[in-house]
């Protein structure tokens, strides 16, 4: 592992524009992160923690700023190119699961492997090995809605870690789920940064916050506070 | 840790099996448009097979008119440069010994000398104004008449001509109503002929009312009309594939007799069945053409149902882009959707346009109809082109999508 941050956000900012008024989601923001990382991201809503998400997720693309993954400016790639940044580099889990409706649950873990063309083998090799883990082997072929919300947010982020990105984002992975099944989901997902994978969670709930060594806190799309925990 | 696979793209078999899971979760939409589509390429595919068969019945109707018959005329039709010839232009006579020469060659079946002319035909107190045809046992055969009582002109001498006719059923009905009329007298011109045939009904026939006629013989149609000279002489060749030899072998013959003067005109039906080929493969393209606007109409149908069907995976779409879809590959999958969905309403046309085709053979059974392949091809050809071009706007609207937008609908 080296010592380069695997994140690098300079002065970046992201407009909407509403009506006629113009709203700054992220206003002037420079963030640090380094490989292996586990950072929670707080805020109010509209605060501007998911527009961050969402640019670093390349879903979303700064108005201003520049935006390094990995070395690599990524403002400056093409739609085609940031779609294979995102797909080696960057898993997403959702508050909402976004699970596929008509496949199964293996199926959805496998989706990112069959965009990449993987062969069959090497594919249920993978995924097998993948929903093993997170203990989810008898379920394999039963649809999301034959699934509990615990089991349906362990499968996406068995889809998420399919790739073995550099970084995990999490947008409030909790916030649909019991807390039981939560504090599963939490367990998975650190297990998964102790690997070596960045997390990074978004979330407004400060039990789950307190968790992560360093803590963001946005308002108003600037950064309020940036702690690290020490350990 | 296996190192992180280079995207490659999606394998086709992949991309094939997912774009078919879409299809199977969308059953009533995939279903209706493939009906749409079903619809299109069967009226293609069967009003092509209508206009085929309606070809081929009128040429199998020509056919059986005798396209091996050549029609013999005095005189000829050309257009030659020189000064006019001395001795007046009037062609010789075709003469009844002229046409009895063609009998000699052998690759002429059978010989029919034509005499015509209007005469008044009477019996009794009634009578009517019809036409006469003056010729010989042989013109049964050439012309494919076909009698309804009696017998038709009997064979033997054609410079007899005894004082026999044959009428048809129009002309029999005039004169003798519901009666019989094997047997009688008639009156024609200044002469009595005892009717032995009436004709079956077979209506217009290239351009004579076959049902309102005497046939006599031809030497007595010479008699009748003071004329030496026949009015055509029809020749039936043996097989169709011989009229070129035929046409010579008549010219050498009557310019021998003419001494030296190529002095007639032959025409075949080839020349007319091969117009009427041209006419009705036109007429089989201008249906089949008008056939494809409901594919364009099946086609923006599509264009409607994907847009729709994208507007409801709106999620899954974030998703893909989510998990690193390039805006090609989710242009590929909804093409390739448009392009299944497509082909699979294409192959039910076919299948419809088949059973359809199977219904109407059965309940027309004389009427030639069967699909040929090219239209089958060109249906189904055009069904996917038209899906995979109206799949196209709404593809592209797919990978445009705003991932962020599409993620957070739910």
């Amino acid at each position: 592992m080296n010592d380069a941050p695997v994140i690098q956000l300079d002065g970046v900012s992201r407009c909407f524009v509403l009506g006629d008024e113009e709203v700054r989601a992220l206003d002037d923001v420079s963030l640090s992160v380094k490989r292996g990382e586990y950072i929670a991201v707080m805020g109010p809503s509209g605060s501007g923690k998911s527009t961050l998400l969402n640019i670093l997720g390349l879903l979303d693309q700064p108005s201003a700023g520049h935006y390094l993954l990995d070395g690599t400016d990524t403002t400056q790639l093409s739609d085609a190119r940031q779609a294979e940044v995102r797909h080696r580099k960057i898993g997403f889990v959702f508050q909402f699961f976004h699970l596929i409706a008509r496949l199964t649950a293996f199926e959805n873990v496998e989706l990112p492997l069959v965009l990449a063309g993987v062969a069959v083998d090497e594919r249920r090799q993978r995924v097998q090995r993948a929903l093993d883990e997170l203990g989810l082997s008898d379920r394999a072929q039963h649809r999301p809605d034959q699934l509990s919300g615990g089991q349906r947010q362990r499968v996406a982020i068995a889809r998420a870690a399919i790739m073995d990105p550099e970084v995990l984002l999490a947008d409030e992975p909790t916030g649909n789920l019991d807390s039981a099944s939560g504090a599963d989901v939490i367990a998975i997902l650190e297990a998964l940064n102790a690997r070596g994978i960045t997390l990074i969670v978004v979330t407004h709930d400060p039990d789950l916050g307190s968790r992560a060594r360093r803590m963001v806190r946005f308002m108003d799309g600037h950064v309020l506070s940036d702690a690290t925990a020490s350990t | 840790m296996t190192p992180p696979p280079v995207n490659a793209g999606m394998l086709a078999r992949d991309g094939l099996r997912f774009t078919l899971h879409a299809l199977d979760a969308a059953r009533a939409r995939t279903a209706l448009m493939g009906l749409a589509m079903a619809i299109g390429v069967a009226a293609v595919i069967v009003l092509t097979a209508l206009g085929e068969g309606a070809r081929q019945y009128v040429l199998g109707e020509f056919s059986s008119l005798g396209s091996s018959v050549l029609t013999i005329m005095p005189g000829r039709s050309e257009t030659t440069g020189g000064a006019p010839p001395m001795l007046g232009a009037t062609p010789r006579d075709l003469t009844l010994d002229d046409a009895l020469s063609l009998r000699h060659s052998a690759l002429i079946a059978s010989v029919a000398p034509l005499v015509v002319g209007d005469a008044e035909v009477s019996a009794g107190a009634r009578s009517r104004d019809v036409m006469v045809l003056g010729s010989t046992a042989e013109l049964k055969s050439v012309r494919h008449l076909e009698l309804a009582r009696g017998s038709f002109l009997p064979a033997g001498d054609p410079f007899a001509g005894p004082a026999v006719c044959v009428i048809g059923e129009t002309l029999k009905t005039e004169l003798f109503g519901t009666g019989a009329a094997i047997g009688e007298l008639v009156r024609i011109g200044d002469r009595r002929f005892r009717v032995i045939g009436v004709l079956a009904t077979k209506g217009q026939s290239l351009g004579a009312n076959i049902d309102d006629v005497a046939i006599i013989p031809v030497a007595a149609a010479q008699a009748l009309f003071n004329t030496q000279a026949l009015f055509r002489v029809l020749v039936e060749v043996r097989g169709r594939e011989s009229i070129p030899a035929a046409k010579r072998a008549i010219e050498t013959l009557i310019t021998a007799r003419h001494e030296g003067e190529n002095d007639i005109t032959i025409i075949s039906l080839d020349a007319m069945l091969s117009t009427f080929d041209r006419i009705f493969t036109a007429l089989t393209l201008t249906v089949a053409g008008i056939a494809a606007i409901s594919l364009a109409v099946a086609g923006i149908l599509i264009m409607n149902v994907m847009l729709i069907a994208i507007s409801q995976r709106t999620q899954e779409i974030g998703l893909l882009k989510a998990l690193g879809a390039s805006p090609r590959l989710i242009t590929r999958l909804f093409l390739g959707e448009a392009a299944l969905l497509s082909l699979f309403g294409a192959a039910a046309g076919v299948a419809v346009a088949y059973a359809g085709l199977f219904g109407l053979r059965r309940l027309f059974p004389s009427f030639p109809l069967s699909a040929p392949a090219w239209a089958i091809a060109a249906g189904v050809g055009v069904a996917v082109v038209t899906g995979i071009l109206f799949g196209w706007l709404p593809a592209r609207r797919a990978a445009r999508l705003d991932p962020v937008q599409a993620l957070s609908r739910r």
